[in-house]
């Protein structure tokens, strides 16, 4: 039962990088928070910050209600999962799931117990004698949750523990780590800079970019409505199209204009981009906000191009050309037949338009 | 065996076909086969292992079983030399002398010698230099640093005795190399401060490729430094420490220089090592054939050493 506090986090590292800058995060008790982010955006320092592994250059964390930014590792009541499992080579299955409770001085009974119930858990119990050496990956992951899970922690950390396995075993192993937090329901830390795993396994996801926090929310709220450019770009496969536009006042209504390509600011959103009339700002469109034009489609929200390449997917079909001086994606349903360099109307769907600005990148 | 590889090449050489190409493709087909790749490059290796450890090992058997000595072929006397070895107390302090250098040697160099990898794997400044200086007393030649030891050690020389004097931890000189016993412990203080860094440095290349995450795992798990240790780094670090030990006890078992330079020997014989030993019999008083016999006492004691060694790795590799 804990919550974990970082306020204001800050790391330097000895050659001087400013790895970390001013994390604020409340994880609350029982959630699974996701970091993600792109490689080498602090999220593995502001993890192992949180285990004890790092020194904590500024701010504070606290477990429950007690600051633990000098206590050891060892005295966190925290487990980790690393991403490359970090199993003792030495040591069986067992022995590395035994060991975090021998070293705690429990009674041989009840590690054996407690072993015995995370093999369980994990369906590992066949492995139990076998050498590290002799396990297949996902296996060894299994293990090393299972180490973790023995000690009854406060707090799970995880550092990309999914990514040394094949995409199968990884949606596999995605699906019982979710099982496995709604049956232990632990406070857990989850790194990764996978954001479909990031949108899937966590209650909340928080994304990070150069150390700085972007956004924290729910999965759907950072897709609905990023903070930013960078999270509405990091966040969604395909992702987000963006077109640099010049917005415009003519005839009582606001236009975003570029190459090509014209088109009216939805009705809901003139009043905050009003003030932005004849600058520039960053237009964003999701894949599936932009469709095949019909008649019903008012030609406001309504360009010309013609399809540059068609992904069928199966489930679905991407279709890429450029509008606006920009690549761009429409995900449509796969009865659509279009054929490369074929001329087509583009319609987008006016309640799912996103500005940023141009600048400082922020929603407007 | 040979045959896949062979029919191989014959394909590549058939694609390739034209004239110029064919002497090309018989030198590779002739490399390809691997016994004879095998043997072309055992040979050097193996012309220098016979002529100088085969030969000379197979000529001290011979010498060992007769009564050769310098400028007298001898005869052949059976085992009489050994026998002899065997009742000549001498030789029987020498060979204790020898297991008790080569024990305490050991003893010390790996203990200190671990010691000081597990400092030199930490980060601190100047890492490079220090740990390339900790090297000075290993490529220093031994007799130059016997010889240097041997003037600390001087009766009326001695640094150790003045600064000790002066500082007034002793009262009376002490007998460093006057007396068997202590003049032993100096050997082994000397071999010990020579074979350190050795140790330290192949330990220290095995505790690099241990994983710190493996160490972060283990503090996690509530281990203190003791105990991470003890379950991570000594039992990941033991096929490395058995062939440093092996290695240091061979040398060291059959050491010459340094009990030679530091000692000669002596006071009155107290101090020899087998190889001494045999080196004054044999060669500084020219009697050969009794010599040999000394130095193979050496040779089932080391041979037990390297078979356990190759038993261990054996089982390590079967794990
Ligand atoms: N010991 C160190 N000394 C100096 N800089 C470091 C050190 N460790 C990490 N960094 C730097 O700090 C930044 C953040 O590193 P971190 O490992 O937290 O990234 P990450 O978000 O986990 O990335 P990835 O997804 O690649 O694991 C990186 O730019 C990295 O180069
Ligand atoms: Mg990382």
């Amino acid at each position: 039962m804990a919550n974990v506090t970082i306020r204001n986090l800050n790391k330097n590292y000895e050659n001087g990088f400013h790895a970390v800058k001013d994390v604020n995060l409340e994880i609350r008790d029982k959630e699974f928070m996701v970091l993600v982010g792109p490689s080498g955006c602090g999220k593995t320092t502001t993890l192992r910050m949180v285990a004890g592994l790092e020194e904590i250059t500024s701010g504070d964390i606290m477990i429950g209600k007690d600051v633990v930014n000098d206590l050891p590792p060892m005295d966190r009541n925290i487990a980790m999962v690393f991403q490359n499992y970090a199993l003792y080579p030495h040591k069986s299955v067992y022995q590395n799931m035994a060991f975090g409770l021998q070293m705690r001085k429990y009674p041989k009974d009840e590690i054996d117990k407690r072993v015995r119930e995370a093999a369980d858990i994990l369906g590992i119990q066949p492995l139990l004698e076998r050498k590290p050496r002799q396990l297949s990956g996902g296996q060894r992951q299994r293990v090393a949750v299972g180490r973790a899970i023995v000690r009854h922690p406060e707090v799970f950390l995880f550092d990309e523990p999914l990514s040394n396995l094949d995409a199968q075993l990884r949606v596999q192993m995605r699906v019982e780590l979710k099982r496995l937090h709604e049956r232990l329901e632990t406070t857990a830390i989850y790194v990764t800079h996978d954001q479909v795993e990031a949108m899937t396994l966590g209650d909340r996801v928080v994304v990070m970019k150069d150390g700085w926090v972007q956004q924290v929310g729910e999965p759907l709220e950072l897709y609905e409505k990023p903070a930013n450019r960078f999270v509405a770009g990091f966040i969604g496969s395909p992702a987000m199209n963006f077109v640099e536009v010049t917005i415009s006042d003519s005839g009582g209504a606001l236009w975003a204009d570029a190459a090509g390509l014209r088109l009216k600011v939805p009705p809901q959103m003139v009043e905050r981009v009003r003030a932005h009339t004849g600058k520039r700002a960053t237009l964003g469109m999701r894949p599936e906000a932009l469709h095949l034009a019909s008649g019903s489609d008012h030609a406001d929200f309504c360009f010309d191009t013609a399809v540059d390449v068609v992904e069928p997917l199966g489930n679905e079909i991407l279709i890429n050309f450029r509008a606006g001086g920009a690549a761009m994606v429409t995900r449509v349903d796969p009865s659509v037949r279009v054929k490369a360099h074929q001329n087509v109307r583009v319609a987008l769907d006016p309640g799912r338009v996103h500005f940023f600005d141009e600048t400082s990148g922020a929603a407007i | 065996m040979k045959d896949p590889v062979v029919a191989g090449a014959g394909v590549a050489a058939s694609i390739a076909a034209p004239a110029e190409r064919g002497r090309v493709s018989r030198l590779t087909r002739w490399l390809e086969s691997e016994k004879l790749l095998a043997t072309v490059l055992l040979v050097p290796g193996m012309a220098i292992l016979l002529i100088f450890i085969a030969y000379p090992f197979v000529m001290a058997l011979w010498y060992s079983l007769t009564s050769i000595r310098v400028g007298d072929p001898g005869e052949f006397v059976g085992i009489a030399n050994f026998a002899k070895a065997w009742n000549d107390t001498v030789f029987q302090l020498a060979f204790k002398n020898t297991v008790f250098y080569t024990f305490w040697a050991t003893v010390f160099k790996l203990a200190l010698g671990m010691w000081l990898a597990l400092l030199l794997n930490r980060s601190f400044r100047f890492k490079r230099i220090i740990r390339a200086s900790m090297l000075l007393p290993f490529i220093i030649p031994t007799v130059l640093s016997a010889f240097a030891w041997r003037w600390m050690f001087d009766p009326t020389f001695s640094v150790m005795n003045w600064l000790l004097y002066h500082s007034g931890v002793i009262t009376d000189r002490l007998p460093f190399l006057s007396d068997g016993d202590w003049a032993l412990w100096c050997a082994v203080l000397v071999n010990t401060w020579r074979g350190m860094p050795f140790f330290a440095i192949t330990l220290l290349a095995g505790l690099q490729t241990i994983s710190p995450d493996l160490h972060e795992a283990a503090a996690l798990d509530g281990a203190n430094a003791w105990h991470r240790f003890w379950h991570v780094t000594w039992p990941l670090l033991l096929p490395v420490t058995l062939v440093v030990v092996v290695f240091s006890v061979i040398q060291t078992f059959s050491d010459f220089q340094l009990i030679y330079v530091l000692t000669g020997g002596g006071p009155a014989n107290s101090t020899h090592l087998i190889a001494t030993y045999a080196y004054q019999v044999g060669v500084a008083s020219g009697l050969l054939g009794e010599g040999a016999a000394l130095s193979l006492f050496m040779f089932p004691v080391l041979f037990g050493v390297v078979w356990f060694q190759l038993r261990f790795m054996k089982r390590m590799e079967g794990h």
